[in-house]
């Protein structure tokens, strides 16, 4: 994984210290809080519900032991004992005081970690498929360009006071993990007709109030003109994003009230000007920075993998953990592990400090020292040895983290809703947790099968109830928590935004309201049918009866 | 309003020619954008060093034909989160060629010196109250660059180009 040189330490040690002065003149009265907000929040600090928040950044994901124990000790000695995980890759503390956040950013600066623009207007943490550099489908390592593009964007001089946020996905695989469609700027990695690789230009996705799906700018853009080509994007949204409106000031809006060719004109215009130039990526550089994501030593010679069948045979538990959680990795005799920080009755994403050590040491024992974050909010071993497999399980299940359930109907995305935010409407938390106990039972999540529940405490939707299959979305209304429905909706390379179902339901309704829609589903699919395959077919109909009775004419 | 150029507070030699007043035929006049194309052949005619000012919604392409007027030109930052003219100061560098002074103007914070001097605004407009030492200091808390801007040209990373450590006052176009 990327190592810092002297460069990277200095940059983000005299960011701590620059921090730690902006701190101090914020204690002694010198720097008014509407002044030190966007200081704070370039730093990653929010002003939340009870305390302030800090949001630390994972550059795509990636971590390696002595960096999530560090995770680990932040989570003990600053906060309450644990983090959590985000679906940009990153984590967030709860409850650290302002006084000590100088000292947590030096502590993390000792692990080569920022909270550099994790929040603010400006290019945030840049993220990839969590899969990357194992899945067998895949080009190229999509880490290798989300490095190069973190390192352009860290504290960009004309790119720091944006209209608004700006997020940066890349995946390098067809299939997409890394939901580049709902990015302000998504990357996918393609390879044009003389077999070079490049990126598809995706532009103006989002969630949030007004989801939108991403429209191709450039069907393909050489490697070397990634940066430029990027600065031409930022350079246009820069002067003609709105600053009037915080609702419309996305690049989202600014592409969909210009029209998709004529921003993309825009582009091209000022690509044309700078291209060739300064920003160039020379391969050198590439291969420089390719250089720290190779592969770890794999063990080549192939073990007989037949104590793992044995077990599979002889474990029932660890068999169906296999089932879910377990991905082939590109390398024969390898396997991607899932682990799933979504227990049923806990808060999606949530991990204690304890849970963290283990996790580090696992990765240590099992996975060649690294870890990555998933946007699901699960953490992912990418290098386990399928000989190892039946003890790392055993592990895991000591430690509580051996739920079979990626993928399945209690893996569910939620935000921290009303419980932390003070933008929500609704809470998200004991919603994700009634459901995941109400779907404990591992046979009928089997049976059931890949289902994508997700959940938003409000529109800002940073629960993705816009794509999940079943979305969920915590609205007040007169004070009471109420939850829209919708259905259809698709992160992945199938893209759609979902539906909206009906009248919401309340707090104590919409668990049942959510099993009424599974089982309806288990009895119209046909077999191996997906719940988006089916929510095709059939549409809303179905699902609405069940839910409000048959329509009346 | 004190001027910070080059780490000094300088006092600053030209004025702002409101727009409804007379062509005073007085030295260092800063238009408006609005009265430059209204007078603009009046102001030619004077004969005068000239300056105009660039309202965060007046990118540098409204005066494109002009730029090398001017030997001052102001960019507004009417709050500090309104970063329009980071960008247009680049383009007034890196497409028109401008070799003149690029002066912040408006809500200009000690925290955001250092990214406009990366942009190519050399000149500074901040209170009169504030410790001007102080406020240089702000040039030099980053002292290594992730990506090039109007300072320097390429990605420097030390394996590529030597790093490159310097601070305000000696940068180049």
């Amino acid at each position: 994984m990327y190592r810092y040189d002297e460069f990277d330490h200095t940059i983000v040690q005299e960011r701590v210290d620059q921090f730690r002065d902006q701190v101090s003149r914020r204690v002694s009265g010198e720097l008014t809080e509407e002044e030190f907000r966007p200081l704070r929040l370039m730093n990653g600090l929010y002003l939340q519900l009870h305390a302030y928040m800090l949001r630390v950044a994972i550059p795509y994901g990636t971590l390696s032991s002595k960096q999530i124990r560090m995770l680990a000790h932040i989570a003990r000695r600053y906060d309450r004992g644990y983090g959590h995980f985000t679906t940009r890759q990153n984590i967030q503390y709860n409850w650290p005081k302002l006084e000590d956040v100088p000292d947590l950013l030096a502590d993390l600066a000792s692990v080569e970690m920022h909270a550099i623009q994790t929040s603010g207007n400006c290019i945030r943490n840049v993220t990839a498929d969590a899969y990357a550099g194992v899945a067998d489908d895949e080009l190229e390592d999509s880490r290798i360009y989300a490095e190069i593009i973190r390192q352009w964007s860290t504290l960009h001089p004309e790119f720091s006071f944006l209209p608004r946020k700006f997020k940066i996905a890349v995946s390098g695989a067809p299939t997409d993990r890394a939901a580049v469609r709902f990015h302000d700027i998504g990357l996918q990695m393609r390879q044009n007709i003389r077999g070079e690789v490049g990126f598809e230009v995706l532009v103006g996705g989002g969630q949030g109030r007004t989801p939108i799906i991403a429209e191709t700018i450039r069907d393909f853009l050489p490697k070397q003109d990634l940066l430029s080509y990027l600065e031409a994007i930022l350079r246009v949204y820069n002067m003609l994003g709105r600053r009037d409106n915080i609702y419309k000031a996305r690049i989202k809006i600014l592409v969909k009230e210009t029209g998709r060719d004529k921003f993309a004109a825009l582009v091209e215009e000022e690509w044309n000007r700078i291209r060739g130039g300064a920003l160039d990526l020379h391969k050198d550089e590439i291969n420089r920075i390719r250089s720290y994501f190779a592969p770890p030593l794999y063990e080549l010679t192939p073990e007989p993998d037949t104590d793992y069948q044995i077990a599979r045979r002889a474990d029932r538990d660890f068999d169906r953990w296999c089932a879910s959680n377990v991905v082939s990795n590109k390398q024969p005799g390898y396997g991607i592990v899932n682990i799933s920080l979504k227990p049923a009755g806990m808060a999606p994403g949530d991990a204690t400090a304890d849970q963290m050590d283990v996790l580090a040491d696992l990765a240590e024992t099992y996975s060649f020292d690294e870890l990555r974050v998933t946007h699901k909010q699960n953490i992912v071993l990418g290098h386990v040895r399928l000989v190892g497999l039946h003890a790392l399980w055993q592990q895991l299940d000591a430690a509580g983290l051996a739920t079979a359930n990626i993928g399945l109907a209690s893996d569910i995305i939620a935000c921290p809703g009303l419980d932390y935010c003070n933008l929500a409407n609704a809470r998200s938390i004991p919603v994700a947790q009634r459901i995941s106990e109400r779907f404990a039972n591992p046979d009928q999540l089997a049976r059931i099968g890949a289902l994508r529940i997700n959940i938003s405490g409000c529109i800002n939707a940073c629960g993705h109830h816009h794509v999940g299959d079943i979305g969920i979305l915590g609205v007040d209304r007169r004070g009471e928590e109420f939850y829209q429905i919708t259905l259809g909706g698709d992160p992945t390379e199938n893209v759609a935004i979902g539906e909206v179902i009906g009248p919401a339901f309340s707090y104590d309704d919409v668990v049942d309201a959510v099993e009424t829609i599974i089982a309806t589903y288990e009895t119209i699919r046909t077999i191996d049918e997906t719940f988006a395959q089916t929510w095709r077919r059939v549409g809303v109909t179905p699902f609405k009866e069940k839910l409000y009775g048959p329509a009346r004419h | 309003m004190a001027l910070l150029v080059t780490n000094k507070v300088i006092k600053d030699q030209w004025h702002i020619l409101e727009d409804d007043a007379q062509i005073d035929g007085g030295d260092n006049m800063i238009v408006s954008v609005e009265r430059w194309q209204r007078d603009r052949d009046d102001l030619i005619a004077c004969n005068r060093d000239l300056g105009i000012v660039l309202k965060s919604d007046q990118p540098p392409n409204l005066i494109e034909k002009d730029i090398q007027r001017f030997s001052v030109i102001c960019l507004e930052f009417p709050k500090f989160t309104d970063g329009r003219a980071y960008s247009y100061a680049r383009l007034l560098r890196n497409k028109y060629g401008f070799k003149g002074e690029l002066r912040a103007v408006g809500n200009v914070l000690r925290d955001q010196l250092a990214f406009m001097l990366r942009c190519g605004i050399d000149a500074f407009e901040i209170a009169d109250n504030v410790n001007a030492r102080d406020w240089s200091s702000a040039f030099g808390e980053i002292t290594v660059r992730y990506q090039g801007a109007n300072d320097i040209a390429n990605i420097v990373r030390p394996n590529i180009i030597p790093p490159h450590n310097d601070v305000a006052g000696n940068w180049s176009y």
